[in-house]
């Protein structure tokens, strides 16, 4: 059972979801992860968007390619677990030169009881640099915003493959109990 | 493990399918999948809306359904081969749930990864891509193998229908020639876009 506390929640992914309408960001698509819960409330509750529920983080990948080549911004939401799944299929944003944005919550590095999350959460950033896609990283709920706006920037207004990272900090380590 | 109970079975000629295909496309924005089904898209004459994938396997049906959205007035035609298909199975349950009444997958099945050599492909031992389709809630989906049946499924792809259709044409195992099309995936995306007047950065 998780034992987060049930309070209002913080206010970043609210952030987030802001900036992502600032660019008209239409189709968001996720892999479900605990941090981005509210974000994916947010997006499935926004008629502006798409939310799209993906079996796998690189049909992802490759379904926010063909938005791009009609025209349409999205974002791939996941945990760092889901981006080693990703590797070859960011040939295509590579060769293709497609503006790629996404936002991992970051698991394996602060407080992580769960040892299975840690070797992925730990190659994150260089799965990413495998494929020459930069990473940005948000620590602090005050860094959300400016971060995933720069970030936002960079994808849709240069063509530049980003990802952000959403620190284990940031979002709380979960935590369980019996 | 046992083998499949015919190795090469007879089928439609694939140049021929995909042909009929586009020939009549319209508006149609094409994706193909890499390997043989590209030679083929490539083979039925060069357009601006044609995507040739020359890589990430299992991506081409993920890519037209991401097209299918952005575009939702636009009839989009996913071409794959099985192994494709094969590789990005989920996408099937994915575009289940998006419903996109303007997308039309085509799997051109020859029951072979016929680019590495044709060694067996699932499909040769019986897995049936357009029951896993159905299975996973799309509506519409067929196998077609012969003309009258390509006839139908030629008239569907340029015009949107309920949903989604998924069809499987069952095609002959043959090589043919390699007909090799631009693979500048960045060429082909700026001038895809630039059919639907969307301009560079
Ligand atoms: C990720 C990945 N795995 C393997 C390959 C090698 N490969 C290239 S084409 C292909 C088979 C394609 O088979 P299919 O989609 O059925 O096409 P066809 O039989 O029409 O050639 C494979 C396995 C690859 N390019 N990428
Ligand atoms: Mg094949």
């Amino acid at each position: 059972m998780q034992s987060d506390d049930s309070g209002p929640g913080p206010a970043w992914p609210a952030d987030i979801h802001d900036v992502l309408r600032g660019f008209d960001v239409t189709q968001v698509a996720y892999v479900p992860d605990g941090g981005h819960a509210e974000l994916i409330r947010r997006a499935h509750d926004d008629a502006a968007m798409r939310a799209i529920p993906l079996t796998t983080e690189e049909e992802g990948v490759a379904l926010l390619a063909g938005a791009w080549l009609g025209g349409a911004r999205g974002v791939l939401l996941m945990q760092s677990s889901g981006v080693g799944n990703c590797v070859n299929m960011l040939s295509l944003v590579r060769t293709c030169r497609m503006p790629f944005l996404a936002l991992v919550t970051m698991r394996g590095e602060w407080g992580e009881f769960n040892p299975w999350q840690v070797p992925m959460g730990a190659a994150t950033e260089g799965a990413f640099a495998l494929m020459q896609i930069r990473t940005m990283r948000a620590d602090t709920p005050d860094a959300v915003r400016p971060t995933v706006a720069a970030a936002a920037q960079m994808a849709y207004l240069a063509e530049i493959p980003v990802a952000v990272l959403l620190s284990q900090r940031l979002i709380g380590a979960k935590v369980f109990v019996k | 493990m046992t083998p499949p109970p015919d190795a090469a079975p007879p089928g439609l000629d694939r140049r021929a399918v995909v042909a009929r295909l586009v020939r009549d496309r319209g508006a149609l924005l094409v994706v193909s999948s890499l390997g043989a089904a590209t030679y083929d898209l490539a083979a039925a004459g060069d357009h601006p809306r044609n995507f040739y994938l020359w890589g990430g396997m299992g991506g081409a049906m993920a890519m037209g359904l991401g097209l299918a959205l952005a575009q939702p007035s636009v009839p989009v035609l996913v071409l794959a081969g099985d192994g494709e298909a094969l590789m990005g199975l989920g996408s099937f349950a994915t575009i289940a749930v998006q419903r996109p009444a303007n997308l039309s997958v085509v799997i051109l099945d020859n029951r072979l990864y016929g680019e590495t050599g044709s060694q067996h492909s699932h499909t040769a031992w019986g897995v049936d891509l357009a029951a896993i389709a159905a299975g996973c809630g799309v509506s519409e989906t067929a196998t077609v193998d012969d003309d009258a049946g390509l006839d139908r499924l030629a008239a569907r792809i340029v015009r949107s229908g309920n949903g989604p259709c998924v069809t499987v044409v069952r095609i002959g195992g043959e090589e043919m020639p390699r007909c090799l099309p631009v693979r500048d995936g960045a060429w082909l995306k700026a001038r895809l876009r630039a059919s639907l007047d969307l301009g560079p950065l």
